[in-house]
C-alpha cells in the first residue's frame, strides 16, 4: 500500500506572492478564554486564555497555514473560524458577515461554505454510522438532493472504492479514514476548507499521500484552505501564506517562502531550525536535501 | 481492527460460527452471553405463552385431598398446602414476572432516557439542577415507593409495576445524561455541527445510538431488579394478590414448609434466579451485538 512519495520538487516551490483575492476571513482582536474548574475556596481559578488579540486576513484562493507548538491556540483559532467555538471577544468576519455572537441556527450559510477536516478521523467519524451516512450527513443536514450519486463521486475523488459506502469507519486504516473525512468535508461543495492537523494522527507512511490528496483537491475545486499544523515543513509543503502562533498570539506572518527563508522572530527561527530533520524524514528520497545542496534557507546558520 | 483493503466477499458475513470460542473468535461468533441469556429469557417467555393455553392442572384449583404432595408423575413439582399444582402456578407466575419487567423497564426507560439526554444537552446550570433532584429520587428506595403506592391505590400487580417503573426512572436519567455528556464532548458531534446538524438531529442520530449500549445494559439490570422487586413485594403482600400466582408470593407461602417440602421454595426461588441471570446475560450480549465496532462481519 505504498504510494509514491510526494513530489518534493513542487513542495519546495514557493507559491507566487500571497493572493490578494477578495477577503474571505477578516479577524480582528480575536480572544478566546476558557473557564477553568475552581480549585480554591478563596478565589476563582483565572480563565485559560487560548488565544488573545489575533488579527488575521485570509483571501480567496489562499492556502493559509497556521503553525505553532501544541497549546499555542491554533486549534481554538480554527474552531472560531468554523464558528464551532464562540470567541470571548473580537470580531470574525466571513465575506463581510460577522460570525462572533451568532447562534448556531443563524450560521447555516457558513455550514454550506466552510467545512472542516479534524485531526483524528477515528474521533471525528461517528463509529455507529456507515461511511455512506457519514459522507452524506452534511448533504442531508442541508437538505441537498442527489445524495447517493454525490457519495459515489466523493469516494472516487478521494480514492476509495465505492463499495466502502456500506462499511463502518473502524474497518478502515487511519489514512483511509481521513479520506472519508475529507470526502465528507467536500460533500456540500464548500469554498473554504479548514484542516486541523489533518495528518498528525496518521502514520508517517501515509501522511504524504493525504497531504498530496488535500493539495490536489484544493487545486481541483479551487478551495481556500486554512491549514493548521505544528510542523512547518508540512505547512510549507501545502501553503503559500503562514502565520506563526505562540502562546495564543501570532508572532509572525507572511508568505510561506519568506517566513521559512528569513524568519524574523526568534521563535520562528527555532521552528525553522527544527525543520531539516523533519523534512528529511518526510522526503527522505530528495537527494538535494540529503546532500545539503538545497538552498541554504534549509539550514540554521 | 485489521480489516481494510478490499471489502470481504459477500458470504463471509455468516454469523453461524460455533459458540464458546471465547479467546480469539469470541468477537466473531455469537456472544455466549447473548445465547445463554436469550435461551433463558426465551424459555420464560415460551412458558408464559404456553400457560395461556395449557397448564398441567388448574393453577387455582384447591384440592384438599392432594395437599402437600411431593414431586411425582401426577404433580411434577408437587402441590402446595392448598393442593394446587406447583408447576402450573410457576407457569402462570412467569406471565406476572415478564409483565412486571416489561412494564416497569418500559416506564423507566421511555421516560428516563429522553430526560437524561435532554438534561445532558441543555445548559449546564439547568441540567445540574434537575440532576440534583434526580439524585434525590435516586436515593428513595423503590420498595418504599411501591409500599406507599400500595397503601394509596391498593396492592396489586399493576400498582407494584408502576411504582417499580417510576422508581427506576432516575437511574436511566443518570446513565443517559452521563453518556450524553461524553458523546457531546466528542469530535464527531463537533463534526456534525459543522455539517449543519441541529440539536435534535444530533440527539437522535449521534447521541442515542452511541448511548444505546449503556441504556440496554441498564435496562437488563433494571429488568432483573424489577423482577426481584415484584417478588419481594409479593412476598411482603404488597404486590400480586392471592390467588394469582407470582414467584415471590409462592416463595413466601413456601417458607414455613421449607423443612417439609423444600422443593416448593426451591422451585420459585430458582425461577427468579434464572430469570434475573437470563436478563443480565441478554443485556450484556445485546450491547456487544449492537456495537458495530465489536462486530466486523456485518459491515461487509
Amino acid at each position: 500500500m505504498v504510494e509514491p512519495t510526494p513530489s518534493t520538487a513542487t513542495a519546495a516551490q514557493p507559491g507566487p506572492a500571497p493572493h490578494r483575492g477578495e477577503p474571505i476571513y477578516t479577524v480582528r482582536g480575536l480572544t478566546c478564554r476558557f473557564r477553568q474548574p475552581r480549585v480554591s475556596l478563596r478565589r476563582p481559578t483565572p480563565p485559560l486564555t487560548a488565544i488573545e488579540g489575533i488579527d488575521l486576513d485570509v483571501h480567496a484562493g489562499q492556502r493559509f497555514g497556521v503553525v505553532g507548538e501544541s497549546g499555542s491556540g491554533k486549534s481554538t483559532l480554527l474552531r472560531c473560524l468554523a464558528a464551532l467555538q464562540a470567541p470571548t471577544s473580537g470580531s470574525i468576519r466571513f465575506r463581510g458577515q460577522e460570525l462572533a455572537g451568532r447562534r448556531d441556527r443563524e450560521l447555516k450559510f457558513l455550514r454550506r461554505e466552510v467545512q472542516l477536516v479534524f485531526q483524528d478521523p477515528m474521533a471525528s467519524l461517528d463509529p455507529r454510522m456507515r461511511v455512506r451516512d457519514l459522507i452524506a450527513e452534511p448533504l442531508v443536514a442541508q437538505r441537498m438532493g442527489g445524495v447517493d450519486e454525490r457519495v459515489g463521486e466523493l469516494l472516487d475523488a478521494v480514492g476509495l472504492a465505492r463499495q466502502s459506502a456500506t462499511r463502518y469507519p473502524h474497518q478502515f486504516s487511519g489514512g483511509q479514514r481521513q479520506r472519508i473525512a475529507i470526502a465528507r468535508a467536500l460533500a456540500v461543495r464548500p469554498t473554504v476548507l479548514l484542516a486541523d492537523e489533518p495528518v498528525s494522527a496518521l502514520d508517517v507512511s501515509v501522511r504524504a499521500q493525504i497531504l498530496n490528496l488535500l493539495a490536489e483537491l484544493v487545486e481541483r475545486y479551487d478551495l481556500t484552505l486554512v491549514f493548521v499544523s505544528h510542523d512547518l515543513a508540512v505547512v510549507r509543503h501545502v501553503c503559500d501564506a503562514v502565520a506563526v502562533m505562540r502562546a495564543g498570539a501570532v508572532v509572525e506572518s507572511g508568505s510561506a517562502e519568506r517566513v521559512s527563508s528569513a524568519p524574523q522572530h526568534p521563535y520562528t527561527r527555532a521552528l525553522v531550525a527544527a525543520v531539516p530533520t523533519l523534512r528529511r524524514a518526510l522526503a527522505g528520497a530528495d537527494p538535494a536535501a540529503l546532500l545539503g545542496a538545497a538552498p541554504t534557507d534549509e539550514e540554521p546558520t | 481492527m485489521s480489516s481494510f483493503g478490499p471489502a470481504p466477499p459477500p458470504g463471509t458475513s455468516d454469523p453461524t460460527l460455533p459458540v464458546g470460542a471465547m479467546s480469539s473468535g469470541a468477537r466473531r461468533s455469537l456472544p455466549a452471553s447473548l445465547l445463554v441469556g436469550g435461551v433463558l429469557v426465551g424459555a420464560i417467555a415460551v412458558t408464559a405463552l404456553v400457560s395461556l393455553l395449557w397448564t398441567p392442572h388448574d393453577p387455582l384449583l384447591v384440592e384438599g385431598s392432594q395437599r402437600l404432595q411431593g414431586p411425582g408423575a401426577e404433580y411434577w413439582f408437587g402441590t402446595d398446602r392448598f393442593g394446587r399444582d406447583v408447576v402450573s402456578r410457576l407457569m402462570v407466575g412467569a406471565r406476572t414476572t415478564l409483565l412486571v419487567g416489561v412494564v416497569a423497564v418500559g416506564i423507566a426507560g421511555l421516560i428516563g432516557t429522553p430526560l437524561g439526554v435532554l438534561m445532558g444537552m441543555s445548559p449546564r446550570v439547568l441540567g445540574e439542577t434537575v440532576m440534583r433532584f434526580n439524585d434525590l429520587l435516586l436515593a428513595f428506595p423503590a420498595l418504599l415507593l411501591a409500599v406507599m403506592f400500595g397503601a394509596v391505590y391498593g396492592s396489586s400487580t399493576l400498582t407494584a409495576m408502576i411504582a417499580i417503573g417510576i422508581a427506576s426512572i432516575p437511574v436511566f436519567a443518570r446513565v443517559a445524561r452521563s453518556g450524553t455528556l461524553q458523546v457531546l464532548a466528542s469530535d464527531y458531534v463537533l463534526a456534525a455541527r459543522s455539517a449543519g446538524r441541529g440539536p435534535l438531529a444530533i440527539a437522535v442520530r449521534h447521541v442515542l445510538p452511541n448511548i444505546s449500549g449503556l441504556v440496554i445494559v441498564q435496562a437488563s439490570v433494571s429488568f432483573a431488579i424489577a423482577v426481584l422487586a415484584e417478588a419481594a413485594l409479593s412476598f411482603l403482600g404488597f404486590g400480586t394478590q392471592p390467588p394469582t400466582p407470582s414467584w415471590g408470593r409462592m416463595l413466601q407461602e413456601a417458607q414455613e414448609l421449607v423443612a417439609v417440602r423444600p422443593f416448593q421454595a426451591v422451585a420459585p426461588g430458582a425461577s427468579i434466579a434464572l430469570a434475573v441471570l437470563g436478563f443480565n446475560l441478554l443485556g450484556d450480549g445485546l450491547r456487544d451485538r449492537l456495537d458495530p465496532r465489536l462486530d466486523d462481519r456485518r459491515g461487509a
